[in-house]
């Protein structure tokens, strides 16, 4: 690809001709008086409040609750056919499955069948305290990117420990590698004459439960 | 496409835009100072935005070569682009690659700056836009008014309209009951789109900021349109400016608190996506970005010019603008509108057609756009510099009417008696061309300055005379 690497070789000639004489910087002299953490007097409760304040439903549930509080969570948006990712744990698999058609998505689910799937049931990996973002880094218990996606409704357990006050906290505890996804509340736009509308093609139904360890 | 000051007072005709924006741009600015209102760090954090991108910037070559071996270890491809040909070239290409005729599009500015759509289209290739609002900007067979709220133009009435006009026209149609109420239209929306996510097996994206270190992209959104292009496709296109980069993945933490605090004022935005390369069995197996120059170069050599690649495309300029709120984003004739449009347009362009040149004197200079914008890009200064550089250019060896008024001016100011004189004969003057308190069109080239402007009348008194009058004849 002679054209490309002409291209390449072309455009870093303009930057460094436009750099010529200018000052180059060093990262470590970025200024960084901000915060690196927001401490707050109950970090997992102030989680709660700003999860709760984008209208999606959260619920802290004791450690020995939470099968049931998933259960009860997908009961309540009548859901039939529910996912549950590999990795999540037996027990809320087998406690769903009692209630519902369970589905599993060992052999890589695909996008025609996750249509017909009304709710997923997740694990996450980090929550924002400052914001209420609970963050997906698609590891085991969360299933890939699309699983969380096209169903309707999505019901995440959130671990008290996973709580991270602030962004800065928060992408300290993630690996760039992984794919990631943030969520803050369900799927929403407000692109007609600014009236918030939930649900556009995300999920519309965000149930965050937050566990202890 | 006219000039500002023609374009803008065509729009200022039309009361339901102004209407519009009044109330969606009053909304967000509150929405915008409660949430930045609760950061008591914000002055620090939009001290460390500017620095990171002025750093990113001054060691831009480097960086690019970082990303572009990051991404490559990370299974992805990158290509470069010179300019907009180039990269709607490798674009079609690589959609062509892959036998499919149609792709979905994640909202991107860039892909609109370089007017990807056209190019797609020409080459027999369907571009489908998932954002709501540029689903209503194309299915209106429009241009989007707004960066972050394109359709802001638009009211529910005419959405639905356009809706059950064109939607059948593409795909899915809207249902025959559809009502103006946002909830509906967003239903209708969401039915007309879910068969082409389904469907598609290319998509198109630009990207919020690109990390040099990992190669990880970002793309902030709230609707699930983003994720959806992202994740499902088997082929993923980015088309990213060579300004989104930024050195590390925890520099995304200065970014994360401002850009969605900025624009739609939420402490988060509902969706944020970050990927690297490509994932074996999770999202696209075939990851492309291409590197766009389009004239970021031009702006990156002047030195005064180039803090306006520090932009984030936030918007909140846009939103606190006396000028916008009263024109809407058309009247710019550009891509990007508003104040950050009135100075990065003339640098990606050139300040050689009418309408570049009349962007950096769309503004009252009033300084509100420096405050809001979290990188504190310093828009009224940079607006000075190119009207000077239009000034400049414009001038020929032979001095224009404003030259010798500027000459003429500048004798009368230079001697207390001449400018004396010259307030007696203003003040009279108000007896014939000012009597209602303005001045209405004057002669050629003054023109240029009544046609967009109501010009006041001369005062009927000099204030060295009234203070002669009422304070004179003591000691000074």
């Amino acid at each position: 690809m002679s054209a490309g690497s002409s291209a390449r070789e072309v455009v870093l000639g303009r930057v460094r001709s436009a750099l010529r004489g200018a000052e180059r910087t060093s990262w470590e002299d970025v200024p960084r008086h901000y915060r690196r953490h927001r401490p707050a007097p109950d970090v997992v409760e102030l989680f709660c409040e700003r999860v709760a304040d984008y209208r999606a439903t959260v619920d802290r549930v004791p450690a020995d609750g939470v099968g049931a509080a998933v259960v009860a969570a997908a009961r309540r948006t009548g859901a039939r056919r529910v996912l549950a990712p590999a990795g999540v744990p037996q027990q809320w698999c087998e406690l769903l499955r009692a209630e519902f058609e369970l589905v599993s998505d060992e052999d890589g689910i695909g996008t025609a069948e996750l249509e017909q799937v009304d709710a997923v049931v997740t694990t996450a990996v980090v929550g924002i305290a400052s914001t209420g973002t609970i963050v997906l880094d698609h590891g085991p218990g969360q299933g890939h990117r699309a699983v969380t996606l096209v169903p309707d409704v999505h019901v995440c357990v959130v671990t008290e420990s996973q709580v991270a006050d602030d962004v800065p906290d928060a992408l300290r505890r993630l690996d760039p590698a992984r794919p990631m996804t943030f969520i803050s509340g369900p799927s929403a736009t407000s692109d007609i004459e600014l009236k918030r509308v939930e649900g556009v093609h995300g999920p519309r139904t965000l149930h965050v439960l937050v566990v202890p360890d | 496409m006219p000039a500002f000051p023609q374009a803008a007072k065509q729009q200022l005709a039309n009361a339901q835009l102004r209407h519009n924006l009044a109330d969606a741009t009053s909304t967000i600015r509150r929405k915008r100072a409660d949430v930045v209102g609760e950061l008591d760090d914000w002055a620090q954090l939009r001290e460390a935005g500017a620095a990171i991108k002025t750093h990113t910037l001054s060691n831009l070559d480097t960086y690019l070569e970082q990303f572009e071996a990051a991404v490559t270890a990370a299974g992805g491809t990158v290509h470069w682009a010179r300019d907009a040909e180039e990269a709607n070239r490798i674009v079609v290409d690589l959609v062509r690659a892959t036998g499919e005729r149609e792709v979905v599009k994640v909202k991107s500015m860039a892909t609109q700056e370089i007017e990807l759509n056209d190019a797609l289209r020409a080459a027999g290739i369907d571009a489908w836009e998932t954002d709501l609002a540029e689903l209503i900007v194309q299915l209106g067979h429009d241009a989007p008014s707004h960066i972050l709220v394109p359709a802001i133009h638009r009211n529910r009435a005419e959405i639905r309209d356009i809706f059950r006009r064109e939607m059948g026209e593409v795909g899915t149609p809207a249902p025959d009951d559809l009502t103006d109420d946002p909830a509906r239209l967003a239903e209708a929306a969401r039915r007309h789109l879910r068969e082409k996510f389904l469907r598609a097996k290319v998509a198109v994206s630009g990207a919020n900021f690109a990390v040099a270190e990992t190669g990880t992209l970002v793309v902030v959104e709230s609707e699930g349109n983003g994720r959806m292009c992202l994740t499902l496709p088997e082929t993923l296109i980015s088309v990213v400016g060579i300004e989104k980069l930024v050195p590390r993945w925890e520099d995304l933490e200065v970014f994360l608190q401002l850009l969605p605090r900025s624009s739609t004022g939420e402490r988060m935005n509902p969706y944020t996506s970050t990927w690297t390369g490509v994932t074996p069995g999770d999202g696209p197996q075939s990851f492309h970005v291409v590197l766009l120059d389009n004239g970021r170069t031009n702006a990156l050599a002047d030195e005064v010019g180039r803090q306006a690649l520090r932009c984030i495309r936030c918007s909140a300029c846009l939103n606190v603008c006396p000028v916008y709120e009263r024109t809407g984003g058309h009247a710019y004739g550009s891509v990007y509108p508003g104040p950050i449009g009135a100075v990065l347009t003339p640098q990606l362009r050139g300040t050689t057609s009418e309408v570049d040149k009349a962007l950096p004197y769309a503004s009252s200079l009033c300084g509100a756009c420096y405050d809001v914008c979290p990188v504190a890009i310093n828009i009224p200064d940079l607006l000075v510099h190119l009207r000077t550089r239009v000034v400049e250019q414009d001038r020929g060896w032979r001095s224009t009417p404003v030259d010798v008024l500027m000459s003429l001016a500048s004798w009368v100011f230079g001697d207390a008696k001449r400018l004396a004189a010259a307030q007696r004969v203003a003040s009279w003057s108000r007896k014939v061309i000012g009597r209602k308190g303005t001045i209405g069109r004057l002669p050629p080239p003054l023109s240029r300055w009544t046609d967009a402007r109501d010009a006041p009348a001369p005062a009927e008194e000099s204030f060295r005379t009234w203070w002669e009058r009422n304070r004179g004849g003591g000691a000074r």
